[in-house]
């Protein structure tokens, strides 16, 4: 019988969506493992969201959650005085996600900085963008990283008698049901932990970054591509204490660099450039940093008078045709100094999956789109894959359905649009000055 | 339905046999063993199963023959006001257990033969879980329906069972056919939470009419009602079976012109939605036919909807035509009460009602009320 279960599950392999590293069933019968309703693999930003999305569900009261991470628990005791160098960007619609389970009051009791206005300007011409609310109201909030996840955190503390939490626990190896059922095989997922532990799952939700286990294992193909470009983060000093609630973005030749505010005085930079170049920045005085943070938002040096005349010429022309009202472009906060040791550098890349969700499998996060920060977009798509999963999973868990196998589910994931804006840099040389009259004035 | 067309050969989605052996214990009662004989009058052959059935019995088919051929013939007209006492104690189909017999273990292939069923399930269970929430004060989250018991007849390989297993009630499933309720019982048998919850058995409703009486909160019977003989019969043991004020659920297809040109021949013969020979449509019942069987039984129909299957979809939607499928719901009066209509007083029975009334004060109350 074991043998007849092989033969069958071995001539399965050739099916289209089988990868490399994928194994069949191959056992039969009823199994002592812990059967959970869902398995969240990667307890960062966006699997710690997703697991406390679900545990928080009024529909899921009933069921069992596991989030499975492979760091250690990160206690947070007292809130250190420094900031630290990794922030988020949160949109509303995020912040709301993080109220719905109680970890925006956590967040709002530690802290966080809300901005109204975003300038958006480039190095080589004068073209801006301002983005505000004429009201006045928040465009978004910078939050630290890890505010953020002692918030998860503590949330996920209080319905632990719904969601385990596993740290220190990484899967080695999942085995997948056979794609049709059969009649004597476990229709779950297999999970095996790299301490020998096993578990079984009706659903798996791969939320482990970009380099994705689960993506891999399930055999999902990617597009990625690697943007030779380091994101180099650092906590700054402001000259002087400001309203603060502007946040500023200034494309470069070699890359933008942003000033997101998180205090009076104090602003986060997220500053995306050459490899070369980054790693010149992280390792330069502090003195010399500051004044190349400052030269980059002040200098005009790369702008050219063709490219002035050119669009002054334009603007004129289009202001006869329809006059509009011109932003005057702001100037930034100056930068007095630079946090000690808070400088660090990322590489940066881009990765799509080609699909979010498979039977029993579904993508969030990194694990399923990978972007450029320059947006700072990627936190918040992956609340938005959160959002629009949890409420799809509510529904049919209210309708009793088997979470794994609703293909309903493959129809309603949406995939996000994804910033295409800065992947044709790539195509054109920075400092062609068609291509800057053309992007900057006529798009 | 009788005009020559074998029953046997006609396939159906739901069939009650006796269990394996039942026979025996009940092969003094003639009613039983005419049972085991239409079977075998139908598909034409005398089929004796051996060591159960001696030569005496032998006769006894022979003489029942004609007298049961005219009774059902009759039956199957509907006469309203000529109530018949079927000799018959069994709503089970033998001709239909074939057709599932040889799908008994495509139940759970979701994308398979059954996937219509599946996508109803999308219908069927909020029209259930809705209605049954109705009637639950306070209801738990996550476990909608904990504390109610479920009767899911005709459950097949489970797959409306188990949702409403999820939902949180304890449900018993019953089918005849035996390789069924094996597929429905392996596949639950994984989820630990299920397997606690939900009970499998292979029997029709009658054989457990007497020890459920009045046990059960709800009563499903889905896809089920045309592939029954005698509806009459089925329905009341489905009455017997709820507790006062239980929930009835019903969904089948109507008998129409459009029923047949859709049902019969486009989804069966042209499109294959259905295996050929699943349903016929003299079995089909009309929600007006249901509803008098209904009411006459002392159930109050509160629900009719028309439902509507997209073959390209494969989705079911809502509709308010109900001349293709649609859903009952019925809920059993609390108070026992003979309706004021003459067509379905059974005389036997009044009489019965009345004598126990005289011995039992309490119903003599009930009647008083």
């Amino acid at each position: 019988m074991a043998a007849r279960l092989v033969s069958r599950c071995g001539a399965v392999r050739a099916a289209p969506h089988s990868g490399p590293l994928v194994s069949w069933r191959r056992w039969s019968g009823a199994s002592t493992d812990t059967v959970y309703d869902v398995v969240v693999s990667g307890g960062g930003l966006v699997g710690a969201a997703m697991a406390c999305a679900l545990g928080y569900d009024i529909h899921f009261h009933d069921k069992k959650i596991l989030l499975l991470e492979a760091g250690p628990k990160k206690v947070l005791e007292k809130l250190s005085e420094t900031y630290s160098n990794r922030v988020s960007s949160i949109s509303p619609g995020s912040a709301t996600l993080l109220s719905s389970f109680g970890a925006w009051d956590h967040i709002c009791n530690m802290r966080y900085r809300a901005f109204r206005r975003m300038q958006v300007w480039d190095a080589c011409s004068e073209a801006l963008i301002m983005f505000d609310k004429d009201n006045l109201d928040d465009m978004g909030y910078i939050v630290e990283n890890d505010v953020i996840m002692h918030a998860l955190t503590k949330q996920l503390e209080a319905v632990s008698d719904r969601v385990t939490v596993l740290y220190r626990s990484k899967a080695i190896r999942y085995t997948w049901p056979c794609p049709f059922p059969m009649a004597d095989s476990s229709p779950w997922v297999h999970i095996t932990l790299g301490d020998g532990s096993t578990f079984q799952t009706k659903l798996l939700i791969g939320a482990d970054g970009h380099n994705s286990g689960v993506r891999q294992a399930v055999g999902i193909q990617n597009v990625s591509w690697n943007y030779d470009q380091s994101a180099v983060v650092a906590t700054l000093h402001l000259s002087e204490a400001t309203e603060n609630n502007v946040a500023w973005q200034r494309f470069l030749p070699s890359g933008p660099i942003a000033l997101l505010p998180l205090s009076d005085t104090l602003s986060s930079l997220v500053w995306s450039t050459s490899h070369e170049h980054a790693a010149e920045l992280v390792s330069m005085d502090e003195e010399k940093f500051v004044d190349a943070v400052n030269s980059a938002f002040w200098s005009d040096a790369d702008h050219t008078d063709f490219i002035d005349t050119a669009g002054a010429m334009l603007q004129y022309a289009v202001s006869l045709l329809k006059p509009t009202k011109v932003s005057a472009r702001q100037l930034p906060p100056s930068v007095a100094r630079v946090d000690a040791k808070s400088r660090v550098l990322f590489p940066l890349g881009l990765g799509h999956a080609a699909e979010y969700v498979r039977p029993r499998v579904a993508l969030i996060g990194d694990a399923a789109h990978r972007v450029h920060p320059l947006a700072g977009q990627g936190v918040n798509m992956g609340f938005g894959d959160i959002s629009s999963l949890a409420h799809h999973l509510s529904t049919a868990a209210f309708n009793g359905k088997d979470l794994g196998t609703d293909y309903g589910l493959c129809k309603q994931m949406s995939t996000p649009l994804l910033k295409k804006d800065y992947v044709d840099e790539k195509e054109h040389p920075a400092q062609d000055p068609s291509y800057i009259f053309s992007r900057s004035y006529l798009i | 339905m009788w005009s020559g067309r074998k029953l046997g050969s006609s396939g159906g989605w739901f069939l009650r046999v006796l269990g394996p052996g039942g026979c025996n214990t009940k092969a003094a009662r003639p009613l039983i063993s005419s049972a085991v004989y239409v079977k075998n009058q139908l598909s034409g052959t005398l089929q004796i199963k051996p060591g159960v059935f001696n030569e005496y019995r032998t006769i006894w088919f022979k003489s029942y023959r004609t007298i049961f051929s005219c009774l059902n013939r009759i039956k199957s007209f509907r006469y309203p006001w000529a109530r018949l006492y079927s000799t018959s104690q069994t709503t089970v189909d033998s001709g239909e257990v074939k057709t599932f017999l040889a799908l008994a273990h495509k139940w759970w292939d979701e994308q398979g033969v059954y996937a219509p069923l599946h996508s109803m399930n999308d219908l069927r269970v909020p029209f259930i879980r809705d209605n049954l929430l109705k009637t639950i004060p306070n209801h738990q989250p996550g476990k909608p329906l904990l504390g109610m018991k479920i009767l899911d007849v005709g459950c097949g390989g489970g797959l409306l069972t188990e949702p409403l297993g999820r939902l949180g009630a304890s449900v018993i499933g019953i089918d005849p056919v035996d390789e069924n309720i094996k597929t429905a019982q392996c596949h639950k048998s994984f989820d630990p939470v299920l397997d606690k919850r939900i009970e499998y058995r292979v029997c029709s409703l009658e054989e457990i009419v007497e020890e459920t009486a009045e046990t059960f909160d709800a009563v499903v019977a889905s896809e089920v009602v045309e592939h029954v003989i005698d509806l009459e019969t089925f329905l009341q043991c489905c009455c017997q079976v709820l507790k006062p004020g239980g929930s009835l659920f019903i969904t089948t297809i109507n008998k129409t012109q459009l029923s047949y040109a859709l049902g019969i021949v486009f989804s069966e013969q042209i499109a294959s939605i259905v295996p050929k020979g699943t349903h016929t449509w003299e079995k089909f019942v009309s929600p007006e036919t249901l509803e008098s069987i209904l009411e006459s039984n002392g159930l109050s129909v509160q629900t009719v909807v028309g439902m509507l299957y997209n073959p390209f979809s494969g989705y079911w939607h809502w509709s308010e035509n109900t001349s293709l499928n649609y859903a009952a719901y019925a809920v059993k009066s609390r108070v026992q009460e003979h309706p004021a209509s003459a067509e379905f007083v059974l005389k036997g029975e009044t009489e019965e009602l009345q004598a126990n009334a005289c011995t039992n004060p309490a119903v003599h109350e009930k009647l008083k009320k």
